[in-house]
């Protein structure tokens, strides 16, 4: 934070505006950078470093940076965390955080290396800080920011550029390798061959099962569907919902008379046989 | 480097002109500028629902207000006395936070549009845009970037399957076409030579680049429908398989606010389409002249904004979804790739223009036509792979019909008994007379 501040002091234009935002979006960066670490739940946990993020960005755009803060909203909160988010949400939103230390020494190392690696920035960003006079906006990008960044990249730090991109690439390619290599090499089943294995006899029945029988006397799936009979077709019933024993008021049997307008007298038999029928299911 | 630059203080007349706005003219444009999103909204949503009503050959809506006009006013007053509900799973805040993340972002993308020229506004010389930075696309896709967040964590904190569901996709579908929708934008960077909107405006001023760079163009339209969730590629929300998709459990205003953000999205991709490829306010040769007056550029804007807001819902009325491993298939393996290929394409010819200097584009063009004539001879040379004939197998004895579904030629087995039989037949002939 005193970074920034040093860096917008030695900039000479620290204007009132730039304090405001600085004091009001310091405090809140650094609140949910120590948030983040606190915080229980994960997907909480990558909100808060989102928030960190777009303060950051912010700062950036502040600090007279407007390509670097709108390339950190992009890159880091709008395609790195949206795939954290995408495998915390595949991961389930109700796994908590496990206890139990699978490697051993696993914190200790981490509290470690932490401990370097901060004593590492301090060391870095102090000795740019301090001991390196500012050269100011004006030398570095005298014609514009975007342009500035684009001939140094492309001139004096060409190949460390080049040869980020192709660790990353590599990276890439690694992983994709890695997540292929696990998948077995058995094809996937196509349309046409689940068709045939279907009439070949390798599934239970050739057509789907039938669908429940909705009449209007009943509005439930549990309402079995009737064969043309007026018998009961069991393959309609659900096995999940018959198998659960449910307190209710006893469901209205299947009653085909519903469908014949009261009429009793046209399909007489088959009427009768389809009461008697559901019932004895029922019992 | 551009040559509108004014060498003392290395600001556009755009960028001059902006920084000299009053406050009260700043306050103003922000009101203008959210009024013409929910105003555009209203319409968008009535218009939808008529265009897609005469598409389907019935009257749409036509009770409220004139012809049906003012219906989705009255659908969104309802909307907002509605009753609130918070799902009982919900995770609170991020609940009630996430339809504000959806919506902000939409509207401030609007901040960079450089919806016209250079007007008078009581007396003051500005521009019709409220600001104009040096990386103004970037703001753009940043903005759409954030929004996605919203309908990410709605999703999420509504804790119901099909919310999930709903977000999971949502977030595959962002990573995946933001790509497209970026690469896509590099090639009118390059030739435009800066990131700013009123900078592109300016350099279309020789020729809008949808003719130009028609490769970029296709992919941004399709990246930019597949970034608004709109069908087809409206997985997040995709009615018949999940409800609603990632608001499924949103009532009253939570609900009305991602509607709001869905239609304010697409008002915005269209806007920085018709700024990126049409020309922004330009009008087209013959009404050159009308380019003068900065107010009249504002209704040129206005319509080719409507032309890409009237192909969104002519995509929804026409096309059926996508399912989701083809809609994948179509971001990674098609727009990337031909997104990166072209803009290699932009580079070789830059690289050889700039090296050789630009007299030589009769040269450029013949080079190229060689190049392609070569390939296409290649092509016709080379002989055509054989394919197998597939040989129709009967799985089993079921009785079905013929796969390739030929009608078969008349069995010759039947028609030699026939001929044997032929006094046979003679006789029953003689019969039937």
């Amino acid at each position: 934070m005193s970074v920034l501040a040093q860096a917008a002091s030695t900039a000479g234009d620290a204007g009132v505006g730039e304090a405001i935002v600085f004091w009001i979006l310091g405090p809140v960066s650094l609140a949910s950078a120590i948030a983040m670490v606190l915080a229980r739940n994960a997907v909480h946990s990558a909100l808060f470093l989102v928030q960190t993020m777009l303060s950051l960005a912010v700062f950036y755009l502040m600090q007279q940076a407007p390509f670097l803060g709108f390339v950190q909203i992009i890159v880091y909160t709008g395609a790195v965390m949206m795939l954290f988010l995408f495998v915390l949400m595949l991961v389930g939103r109700d796994s908590s955080d496990s206890v139990v230390e699978v490697l051993r020494g696993q914190r200790v190392a981490a509290v470690l290396l932490g401990l370097a690696f901060a004593l590492l920035l301090v060391a870095g960003v102090g000795r740019a800080a301090f001991a390196i006079p500012s050269a100011g906006l004006g030398v570095a990008a005298s014609n514009g920011n975007l342009p500035g960044i684009g001939r140094l990249v492309f001139t004096d730090y060409l190949l460390p550029f080049e040869l980020t991109s192709a660790l990353l690439i590599t990276a890439a390619l690694g992983a994709i390798v890695l997540a292929f290599a696990q998948k077995k090499p058995a094809a996937k089943r196509g349309q046409r061959a689940t068709v045939i294995a279907r009439l070949r006899g390798e599934h239970a029945r050739v057509s789907p099962l039938p669908g429940p029988g909705v009449y209007a006397t009943a509005n439930s799936v549990a309402v079995p569907a009737l064969l043309p009979d007026g018998s009961i077709a069991r393959e309609s019933l659900s096995e999940i919902i018959e198998g659960h024993e449910v307190d209710e008021h006893p469901r209205p049997p299947a009653d085909a008379h519903a469908l014949t307008d009261g009429r009793r007298d046209a399909p007489e038999g088959t009427a009768v046989r389809t009461t008697t029928g559901g019932e004895e299911d029922r019992a | 480097m551009n040559p509108a630059i004014d060498p003392v203080d290395g600001m556009t007349r755009t960028q001059q002109l902006l920084a000299d706005d009053p406050i009260w003219l700043v306050i103003l444009k922000v009101v203008v500028l959210f009024a013409v999103g929910v105003v555009l909204t209203l319409f968008m949503i009535n218009w939808e629902r008529k265009v897609v009503a005469r598409m389907q050959q019935r009257p749409g809506p036509n009770r409220v207000g004139p012809n049906g006009w003012l219906q989705s006013l009255a659908d969104g007053l309802k909307l907002a006395f509605k009753e609130d509900i918070m799902p009982v799973l919900a995770d609170k805040k991020v609940y009630f936070i996430a339809p504000v993340i959806s919506t902000i972002p939409a509207f401030l993308a609007f901040s960079v549009i450089p919806f016209g020229g250079e007007v008078s506004i009581f007396g003051e010389r500005t521009v019709l845009q409220l600001v104009d930075l040096p990386v103004g696309v970037l703001v753009v896709l940043a903005c759409s970037s954030i929004g996605v967040y919203g309908i990410v964590l709605g999703g999420w904190a509504s804790g119901s399957p099909y919310s999930l569901l709903g977000a999971l996709r949502s977030a595959a579908q962002v990573i995946s076409y933001e790509i497209a929708l970026g690469l896509s934008v590099v090639a009118v960077v390059l030739y435009a030579r800066s990131l700013s909107t009123a900078d592109i405006v300016a350099a279309q001023g020789s020729g809008w680049y949808f003719y130009l760079l028609i490769p970029s163009f296709v992919v941004f339209v399709i990246a930019m429908v597949g970034e608004t969730n709109r069908a087809p590629f409206d997985l997040p929300e995709a009615e018949s398989e999940l409800v609603g998709g990632f608001h499924t459990e949103y009532t009253s205003l939570k609900f009305a606010l991602f509607f709001l953000a869905e239609y304010v999205n697409m008002v915005t991709v269209s806007a920085m389409a018709t700024t990126l490829f049409l020309g922004g306010g330009r009008w087209p040769w013959p009404l050159s002249s009308f380019n003068d007056n900065g107010w009249l550029m504002f209704i040129a804007f206005l319509v080719k904004m409507l032309i890409f807001l009237f192909v969104f819902i002519w995509l929804r009325g026409t096309l059926p979804r996508f399912r989701y491993d083809q809609f994948m298939r179509l971001g990674w393996k098609v727009l990337v790739p031909v997104s990166l290929g072209w803009i290699l394409v932009i580079f070789a010819i830059r690289a050889y223009r700039n090296s050789t200097g630009s007299e030589s584009t009769a040269a450029l063009l013949i080079t190229i036509g060689i190049v392609v004539l070569a390939i296409l001879a290649i092509a016709f040379l080379l002989p055509d792979r054989r394919t197998p004939d597939e040989a129709v197998e009967v799985a089993s004895d079921y009785p079905v019909p013929p796969l390739d579904l030929e009608v078969p030629a008349a069995p010759r087995k039947r028609r030699t008994p026939v001929e044997q039989r032929q006094p046979a037949g003679a006789l029953s002939g003689k019969e039937e007379e």
